[in-house]
């Protein structure tokens, strides 16, 4: 297992490339040959995790080329730690599309499961890659993979994904414009030896002009404020295992790149001070967090909210990374976990909701919902609840460690922001589990609500729910719980471990 | 001061874990109501056993310690029966038996919807009060009090009216706003001292600070509690919670969570700031000027409410403010006096409440306009409600007039008058607004005349019970549960004069 590195997006590009011939003959087969290279990935990623625990960061070079010339895979604790929760949450996400039954992309899901692990494969290169081409090659398989699932959706969906893609695509371009940059400069692309050479060009208009690039490009991918513009329509229309994976995955891939391009290519003083890339990162964050959260209150369809809610979220990462200390760093990290289960159980409950009832849009919500679909509510309101930020869930204590952070930078604004969201998410998702639970089915009824047995063929008993669909939003939400209580755990077993040099 | 003896045990998590698992039993046996029931009135039992089981070491200067783990770096989820964390456990553990009885009784009374939801909630709500009670330190009281707003959300709009909706509403947009302040407080103050575990004196040390930070930190922590302790301007969401059924109002809004505020306000003056900064930085007459506005003004709003809960609810804000009066006054008889009072007010606001809960049981009477003639129908529960009402305005031999008593001593013994004056004038005023209610339902004949009789025993027991405890405490206020002696302890810790 000394390969071990290389498996994870090995194993995963070559189960995308094999499933449309191995699903010639029976289409069924594509979504399981998905699911076990799926969970392949996961075994691996916990592998590798174990591995870097036992015995400290790993480096692996592919084909035998020792770096700055070869391609290096760095495992060290972020990394694996990321690797591991996108890769959990992919798997999770894939056992629930198992119960949509191909209802959102028939006749497609052949190339619907490819797409899923070229995205995967995309994600887990981009975060384990050790050389700054090689990301920018996984990047783009990320985002073509993206593209496609996000335009297989509704009648919006090409729109929508064209958006994106043009927008994407300028991302990437700026990331790749910025690399060259520091590739003329450094004349290096393996990150560790440009890290080395970097402090001796630090004046070089043309290292910053190349940060500059790197972190909108990136920027872009990540929907940080105002770079958000795809976000909301992609999500939206997107089928939902799309948005499911996508939303806590796709973003936090790129807001890893900006934490690992940041703080360990560059130098936590040189971003921080030197050029203030950071604060600007913290400001846009903060009127993201909030943007994000005022518009949320205002949409009426459940997905699409959780797309605004999504860009606040992703503030929250932001303003750790603006806060450039260590307890920033720990809160954007965290949150990169918390908010992949939070947000992944929320829209595998919006899924549930249009599989059963047809639609997801807020207005019509009543507590019929609840009897229909108790198991969902309940992730539901335990997501809503870490979202909102109240212990015990995970939610709180990423709220918890980037107010410390706040604190200790003495920036008293980022604090109350940080504290002002959780009561505006708090706005946004009461009005849903305030209609879920307490909305009186009859008065909604009238307008003509339509209801789940006209919608489909098969109507369903009141409490009875699939189990296929409840119970990976189950599993998500209620980790949360645990995500709370042992966060300690993680923060000082993996985080604390990598806190980055001059923090 | 001898520093207390610290043992480790399992007691202070059994005291919060026996309700947490009582609420899936229940929420698992829905469709047998008898034995939903067994579990709500098994686990109070146990629950009150358990903390009475930490009575003797409390006494004796032992604490009993439980730490979960670190829920943050250098932070641990952990629990502490310290002097005072038992007396407060005491009181809502033992008021929850009482409650459970008397929730019985009346929701079978009103065949209510949802029980099942009710019933969970109410034991969610009572672990986190033990949570609160026993928090080692302020995270952990974060983290209880965070859950007994969620927990309590539930109960509030359990009518499921547009009324309790509203009031739901309000209810969060004040409990959770002052949970971010709490966050924002103790994230500060981890951040000033690297330190968050109470300690009795306050745990700032010797850190010199600013008055404006001490200021704005203080103002931040009353913000957190005070809303609880439904201090003005703070106190709106209280009246407005009314709307849920009355053993809600009964144990919470009168016990648990009002009291988990003010409970609040005696950890942060007594073992956050500490008695010397309080003074150093003024901060005790500020909290002073504010617990005796609300006093006075709490009593005045309290005439203008017809509904009788409303009145109770007015009432409630300005006894709360007598205990924080307490705690900012910072003498020995103050702090006695004020503590005191979170059990003594804790009897009688519930008789009162319970009473009011029987009228509408078996009257669906609300108003106090309406309960012209009926002690007469239902005599055990207006006597009770006498007892009750007496023991508030400060009229012995009730306990109301024990505490009142020392918060008087207090005053003197701090050297203010204004206090004192604002105590008794409280008085007059409280007997103003409860007299009318006696009043009505002795000496006024009825339009039309009552049948006679009382509400279920289930809710009869409960109210006599809670009188009689009032006016036993009134008699000796070191009955059964020691509350004097727990008092007088947790005063002489907070100030370093005694034991």
């Amino acid at each position: 297992m000394q390969n071990s590195p290389a498996l994870v997006p090995l194993l995963l590009l070559a189960a995308a490339i094999s499933i449309p011939v191995l699903a010639i003959k029976k289409t069924g087969v594509a979504y399981l040959a998905a699911l076990a290279a799926s969970l392949g990935s996961v075994v691996i990623s916990a592998y590798n995790a174990l591995r870097v625990w036992e015995s400290g960061p790993l480096t692996y070079h592919f084909g035998g080329w020792n770096p700055p010339i070869g391609i290096e895979y760095v495992l060290d604790p972020l990394s694996v730690f990321v690797a591991l929760v996108v890769n959990v949450v992919a798997f999770i996400v894939l056992c629930h599309a198992g119960g949509l039954k191909e209802r959102e992309i028939p006749g497609k899901s052949v190339p619907y499961y490819a797409l899923v692990l070229l995205l995967l494969c995309g994600a887990n290169g981009m975060i384990l890659t050790g050389d700054l081409f090689n990301l920018y090659v996984f990047l783009e398989i990320f985002s073509l993979a993206c593209y496609g699932l996000i335009g297989i959706g509704e009648k919006q969906a090409p729109i929508a994904s064209f958006r994106y893609l043009i927008m994407g695509t300028v991302g990437a371009s700026f990331y790749l414009l910025g690399l060259g940059f520091i590739y003329i400069v450094t004349g290096s692309l393996n990150m560790a030896d440009v890290r080395n050479i970097l402090p001796h060009v630090y004046g070089n208009p043309a290292v910053t002009t190349g940060l500059a690039l790197i972190v909108i490009g990136m920027g872009i991918k990540m929907a940080i404020f105002p770079l958000h513009g795809w976000l909301p329509d992609a999500y939206t229309y997107a089928p939902s295992t799309s948005s499911a994976l996508i939303a806590p995955i796709g973003t936090k891939v790129a807001a890893y790149v900006i934490l690992r391009v940041l703080f360990f290519v560059f130098d936590v003083k040189f971003v921080s001070q030197t050029l203030p890339v950071t604060d600007l990162i913290g400001w846009l964050a903060a009127i993201g967090i909030l943007f994000g959260s005022v518009m949320a209150m205002a949409q009426n369809e459940m997905k699409r909210m959780l797309a605004y809610s999504s860009i606040a979220q992703i503030g929250y990462i932001g303003l750790g990374i603006g806060l450039a200390n260590p307890l920033g760093f720990i809160g954007a990290v965290l949150h990169i976990l918390n908010h992949a289960f939070m947000k992944g159980a929320l829209f595998l409950v919006a899924a549930n909701l249009r599989k059963n009832a047809g639609h997801s849009d807020i207005s019509k919500l009543d507590a019929s919902y609840r009897k229909k679909l108790p198991w969902s509510m309940a992730a539901f309101t335990l997501a809503a609840l870490s979202m909102i930020g109240l212990p015990p869930t995970a939610g709180f204590f990423s709220k918890w460690y980037l107010a410390l952070g706040a604190i200790d930078k003495g920036n008293w604004v980022f604090l109350g922001v940080i504290l002002l969201s959780s009561l505006l998410n708090a706005v946004y998702f009461f009005r849903i589990l305030e209609k879920v639970y307490l909305g009186t089915p009859s008065a909604q009824g009238a307008e003509g609500a339509p209801s789940p047995k006209s919608n489909r063929g098969e109507g369903f008993v009141a409490g009875e729910e699939e189990y296929a669909l409840m119970i990976p939003a189950v599993v998500l939400s209620f980790s949360l719980l645990l995500l709370g209580l042992l966060n300690a755990n993680i923060v000082k077993g993996v985080i604390q471990r990598i806190i980055p040099l001059g923090m | 001061m001898t520093n207390p003896e610290i043992y480790r045990s399992l007691m202070p998590f059994y005291a919060v874990m026996v309700s947490l698992i009582a609420a899936p039993l229940i929420l698992m046996s829905s469709r047998q109501a008898n034995l939903r029931e067994f579990w709500t009135l098994a686990a109070s039992l146990v629950k009150f056993a358990v903390v009475f089981l930490l009575l003797p070491g409390a006494l004796a200067g032992r604490i009993a310690e439980f730490i979960f783990w670190e829920i943050s770096p250098g932070i641990a989820l952990s629990l502490k029966a310290d002097t005072l964390g038992v007396f407060f456990a005491l009181i809502a553990s033992g008021l929850w038996i009482l409650t459970s009885f008397y929730s019985i009784g009346y929701v079978r009374g009103l065949n209510e919807h949802k029980q099942t939801r009710y019933f969970a909630s109410f034991a969610v709500c009572l672990s986190a009060t033990m949570g609160i009670a026993f928090a080692a330190n302020l995270l952990t009281f974060v983290f209880f009090y965070e859950i007994l707003t969620i927990a309590t959300y539930p109960l509030v709009i359990h009518k499921e009216t547009k009324v309790a909706i509203a009031a739901g509403r309000k209810y969060l947009i004040y409990t959770l706003t002052a949970g971010v302040l709490l966050i924002a407080a103790t994230a500060w103050t981890y951040r000033i001292t690297g330190a968050l575990d109470f300690r009795a004196g306050g745990l700032f040390g010797n850190t010199s600070l600013s008055p404006s930070i001490m200021m704005v930190l203080f103002l931040l922590f009353l913000g957190g509690v005070g809303v609880k302790a439904a201090v003005m301007p703070l106190h709106s969401w209280l009246p407005a919670a009314m709307a849920a059924p009355t053993p809600v109002s009964a144990l919470l809004h009168a016990v648990a969570v009002v009291k988990s505020g003010v409970f609040g306000v005696v950890r942060v003056v007594g073992f956050v700031f500490g008695p010397e900064l309080m003074r150093q930085f003024g901060l005790n007459t500020l909290l002073a000027i504010f617990a005796g506005a609300t006093i006075i003004l709490a009593s005045l709003l309290a005439f203008r409410q017809d509904n009788l809960k409303h009145r109770l609810a007015y009432s409630t804000v300005g006894h709360l403010s007598y205990i924080v009066l307490g705690a900012a006054l910072l003498s020995p008889a103050s702090l006695i006096g004020g503590l005191l009072h979170i059990a003594n007010h804790a009897t009688m606001k519930i008789t009162l409440f319970f009473c009011a809960g029987a009228l509408y049981v078996k009257h669906h009477k609300e108003k106090i306009s309406e309960l012209d003639g009926i002690g007469r129908a239902m005599p055990w529960t207006m006597g009770a409600f006498t007892v009750g009402a007496i023991g508030l305005a400060g009229v012995p031999p009730i306990n109301g007039f024990v505490s009142k008593w020392q918060l008087g001593l207090g005053a003197l013994q701090a050297g203010e008058i204004l206090p004192l004056a604002i105590l008794v004038l409280s008085g007059l005023l409280n007997a103003g607004y409860f007299a009318p209610i006696v009043y009505r339902a002795f000496l006024k004949k009825p339009a039309v005349p009552y049948e006679r009789g009382e509400a279920p025993p289930a809710m009869v027991i409960p109210i006599v019970v809670t009188a009689l405890l009032s006016l036993l405490l009134g008699l000796n206020p070191d009955l059964f549960f020691h509350f004097y002696r727990l008092a007088v302890m947790v005063s002489g810790s907070i100030l370093g004069g005694g034991p």
